[in-house]
C-alpha cells in the first residue's frame, strides 16, 4: 500500500491479525465438528478486535497471560500458527508437545506466559511478572486478558489490590462478552461494573467498544503508557459479544432471540475492512490478497499439525522426570 | 565451619545467604518485611536487601503464590511465605494447577523456580486450622517437590537446595522444632530428594516424616533399652522420595514402622507401606503410627494423645518385632 502513515499501517496490521484469528477459529470449529480435535475448544469469534488491538499496543518483550478462550491472544502476540494447531491436534510439535491442549498454549520467547484452564488464574501470574519487571527495572509491561466471568474470582481482587498497592506495570484487559460460561452478566456480577471495581482500587480504568480494534488499541496504549510512566496498574474493559457458545457444541439455548444477529452486525473484522476502504487506507485488491495469504497460512498450519504425531508415553514420562518411579 | 543455630535462625541464614549469592532471589509474604516474619524467620532481611526484594503482602494467599509463579516465569526466584500450611488451601489453584503443571503443560519449556515456605503447627496447641500436616496432599500433585526439614541443619540445607531448584518446592517447616538448637556445617552437598539415616540399626526400619523426628529419636533410645536395635530414617523429602534409602534398610531389617503427624489414612505411611509390601519380602506386617482421621484437637491433653508420641512409636516397634506387649 502507498499510505505508510502510522495510523493506516496500524489499521491494516490490525485487520490482518483479526482475519488470522477469525480464519484460525473458523478452521478449528470445522475440524472440531468433524471430530478431528479431542477435548474442549473455546472460540473467540466476535472478540478478535480485543486480542489484536491490545497486543498491538505492546512491545515484543512485554508479556501476556491468557484464558481458556485464548487462541486470539496467542496469535496476536505472535504465536506460531502451526505449533498452535499441532497442539490442538495433540501432536508432539505443538507448543506443549501435545501435553497441554488448547487451554495451555504458551510461548515464553514471544512473551506468552500461557493460556489457562482456570478462570482468573492469569491475573496473579501477570501481576507477578509485573513485579519482576519492576524489581528488575526493565520498563517491561505485563498484560492479563480475562473474561467478565473472572471478576468474581478472588484472584481478580487479590491481583488488582496487590498491583495497585505496589504500582506494578500491569494492564488488566477484561473481555466482556456478556456471559460467564453460560450465565448472563446480570446473574453473576453485582454493582456498577468491572471498571468501577478497578477505580475502587485506585487505578486508571476505561471502557471501550471491543469490536473496534483501533479503539481497543488506543485504550490499551494509554494503559501501557501509564505503566511505563510508573503510574500503573490500569484496567481496560472491552465489550465484545461472543458469536459461538462457551465451548464448541454449546447449543446456546440461553441466548435471547436476535442477540446473535445483533452481534454479527458488529462484526469486528468486517467493520475494520469497511473502514480501511472508506478511509482510503486500503483497496479491494489489498483485502483480497491478504485474505488469500492468511488462508494459505492457516492451510499450512493444518498441514503441519496433521503431520505431527503424539508423543510416546515413555517420552512423556521422561519429560516429566518420572521415568524411574511413580 | 560449624555453627550452632536455632531452627528459625537457620532458615533466616539460608535466606540471607541465598539472597546474597543470587540477586534473583526475592521474598514475598504476609509480615515478612518490616515485622521480620510472624515467627522471626525473615528478621533483618528487608533492612539488608531492600523493599524491592523483601515485600510485605496483604493477606492474599492465592494472590501471592500466583505472584510468585508469574515472577518465577519472568526471571526471579521467589520465596513466598504462607504462614501455616493450613492456609495453602487458599492458594491451591496457583500451587497445584499453575506452579506444579506449567513445566509439563508447556512440554518442558517453562520452568517455575518457586519456593513456598510454610509452617506445620502440629503439637503447639494450634488446633484444627493451624495444626494440620498436609504433606500428603502436596505429595499427591505431580510437579511439586515437598521438603520437610526436621533439624536446624536441614532447615538450612534443604531450603538452600529448594531455592536453587528450577521446579516448585514447598518447604514444610516445623513450628515444634522452631527453637531447637543444632549444629550446622557449611559444607554439605545440596541435594534434592535425599533421606538421612539418623541412627543405624539391625532389627527394624523406622521412617520418620518431618517434625516427628525428635519423638522417633526418643523412641529409638527407649527401644534400645528393651534390646531392639532400630535403624532410623529421616525422610526429609516426601518428593522426590528416596525410596532407595528405605529399601536398602528394609533389605537388612525386613521390618518397617512409619511415623508422621499427618492423618494416617492415605498419609505418607500408606505409600511407604504399599511400596514395602510390593517390593520387599518383609518379615512382619508394616505398622504405621499416625493421628486418627479427625481434625487436630485443641485441648493439650487430647493433642498430646492425638500426635504420635515416643511411647506409641516404641509400642509399634515391639509389635513389628512380634513382642506380645506391642
Amino acid at each position: 500500500m502507498s499510505d505508510h502513515a502510522p495510523r493506516p499501517r496500524l489499521a491494516r496490521d490490525l485487520y490482518v491479525t483479526q482475519l488470522r484469528i477469525r480464519r484460525f477459529e473458523e478452521t478449528v470449529a470445522r475440524l472440531f465438528a468433524q471430530g478431528r480435535l479431542p477435548g474442549f475448544v473455546h472460540l473467540s469469534i466476535g472478540q478478535e478486535a480485543v486480542a489484536a488491538g491490545a497486543c498491538a499496543a505492546l512491545r515484543d518483550d512485554d508479556v501476556i497471560t491468557s484464558t481458556h478462550r485464548g487462541h486470539g491472544h496467542c496469535i496476536a502476540k505472535g504465536g506460531h500458527l502451526g505449533r498452535m494447531m499441532a497442539e490442538l491436534f495433540g501432536g508432539r510439535d505443538g507448543y506443549c508437545a501435545g501435553l497441554g491442549g488448547s487451554m495451555h498454549i504458551a510461548d515464553l520467547e514471544r512473551g506468552i506466559l500461557g493460556a489457562n484452564g482456570i478462570v482468573g488464574a492469569g491475573i496473579p501470574i501477570a501481576t507477578g511478572a509485573a513485579y519482576a519487571f519492576q524489581a528488575q527495572g526493565t520498563g517491561r509491561v505485563a498484560l492479563a486478558f480475562f473474561g467478565d466471568g473472572a471478576v468474581n474470582e478472588g484472584a481478580f481482587h487479590e491481583g488488582l489490590n496487590l498491583a495497585a498497592l505496589w504500582h506494578l506495570p500491569v494492564v488488566y484487559v477484561c473481555e466482556d462478552n456478556g456471559y460467564a460460561e453460560l450465565t448472563a452478566t446480570d446473574l453473576h456480577t453485582a454493582g456498577p461494573g468491572v471498571a468501577a471495581r478497578a477505580v475502587a482500587y485506585g487505578m486508571h480504568a476505561e471502557e471501550v467498544d471491543g469490536t473496534d480494534a483501533l479503539a481497543v488499541h488506543d485504550a490499551v496504549a494509554r494503559a501501557v503508557e501509564c505503566c511505563r510512566a510508573k503510574e500503573g496498574p490500569a484496567l481496560v474493559v472491552a465489550h465484545a459479544p461472543r458469536w459461538h457458545g462457551h465451548f464448541e457444541g454449546d447449543p446456546q439455548r440461553y441466548r435471547p432471540m436476535g442477540e446473535l444477529e445483533e452481534a454479527r452486525r458488529r462484526d469486528p473484522v468486517g467493520r475494520l475492512g469497511h473502514r480501511l476502504l472508506a478511509e482510503g487506507w486500503a483497496d479491494e485488491s489489498w483485502l483480497t490478497s491478504v485474505t488469500a495469504e492468511v488462508e494459505a497460512e492457516i492451510a499450512a498450519a493444518v498441514a503441519f499439525a496433521e503431520r505431527s504425531l503424539p508423543l510416546e508415553l515413555e517420552a512423556m514420562l521422561h519429560l516429566a522426570g518420572a521415568e524411574a518411579s511413580w | 565451619m560449624v555453627t550452632e543455630l536455632r531452627y528459625w535462625q537457620a532458615v533466616n541464614r539460608a535466606l540471607a545467604e541465598e539472597m546474597e549469592r543470587d540477586p534473583r532471589v526475592v521474598l514475598v509474604g504476609e509480615d515478612v518485611g518490616t515485622p521480620g516474619g510472624a515467627f522471626g524467620a525473615t528478621r533483618g532481611l528487608r533492612e539488608r536487601f531492600g523493599p524491592d526484594r523483601v515485600r510485605d503482602t496483604p493477606i492474599s494467599e492465592l494472590g501471592i503464590v500466583g505472584l510468585g509463579v508469574g515472577a518465577a516465569l519472568a526471571g526471579l526466584r521467589p520465596v513466598v511465605e504462607v504462614m501455616f500450611n493450613d492456609f495453602l488451601t487458599l492458594a491451591l489453584d496457583q500451587l497445584a494447577n499453575q506452579a506444579a503443571k506449567l513445566r509439563f503443560m508447556t512440554g518442558g519449556r517453562a520452568r517455575v523456580p518457586l519456593v513456598v515456605r510454610t509452617l506445620v503447627g502440629a503439637g503447639k496447641g494450634t488446633g484444627p486450622q493451624h495444626g494440620q500436616s498436609l504433606e500428603a496432599w502436596l505429595g499427591h500433585v505431580p510437579g511439586l517437590l515437598v521438603a520437610m526439614p526436621a533439624t536446624p541443619a536441614d532447615a538450612y540445607h534443604l531450603l538452600r537446595a529448594a531455592i536453587r531448584c528450577d521446579d516448585p518446592v514447598v518447604v514444610l517447616e516445623s513450628l515444634r522444632q522452631w527453637n531447637l538448637r543444632g549444629q550446622i556445617a557449611d559444607e554439605e552437598p545440596l541435594e534434592v530428594g535425599r533421606a538421612a539415616v539418623r541412627r543405624p540399626g539391625a532389627d527394624l526400619t523406622l521412617v520418620s516424616v518431618g517434625g516427628a523426628l525428635p519423638r522417633a529419636e526418643r523412641a529409638c533410645e527407649l527401644a534400645a533399652g528393651e534390646g531392639i536395635d532400630v535403624e532410623l530414617i529421616d525422610l526429609r523429602w516426601l518428593w522426590p522420595l528416596d525410596w532407595a534409602c528405605v529399601e536398602s534398610s528394609l533389605r537388612k531389617t525386613g521390618r518397617l514402622v512409619v511415623v508422621h503427624d499427618a492423618v494416617g489414612f492415605l498419609g505418607p505411611g500408606a505409600e511407604l507401606a504399599a511400596r514395602a509390601a510390593e517390593r520387599v519380602a518383609l518379615a512382619a506386617p508394616v505398622v504405621r503410627v499416625a493421628p486418627p482421621r479427625t481434625p487436630v484437637p485443641f485441648a493439650p491433653s487430647l493433642e498430646e494423645r492425638y500426635f504420635p508420641g515416643a511411647e506409641r512409636i516404641v509400642a509399634a516397634c515391639r509389635k513389628v518385632m512380634g513382642r506380645s506387649d506391642g
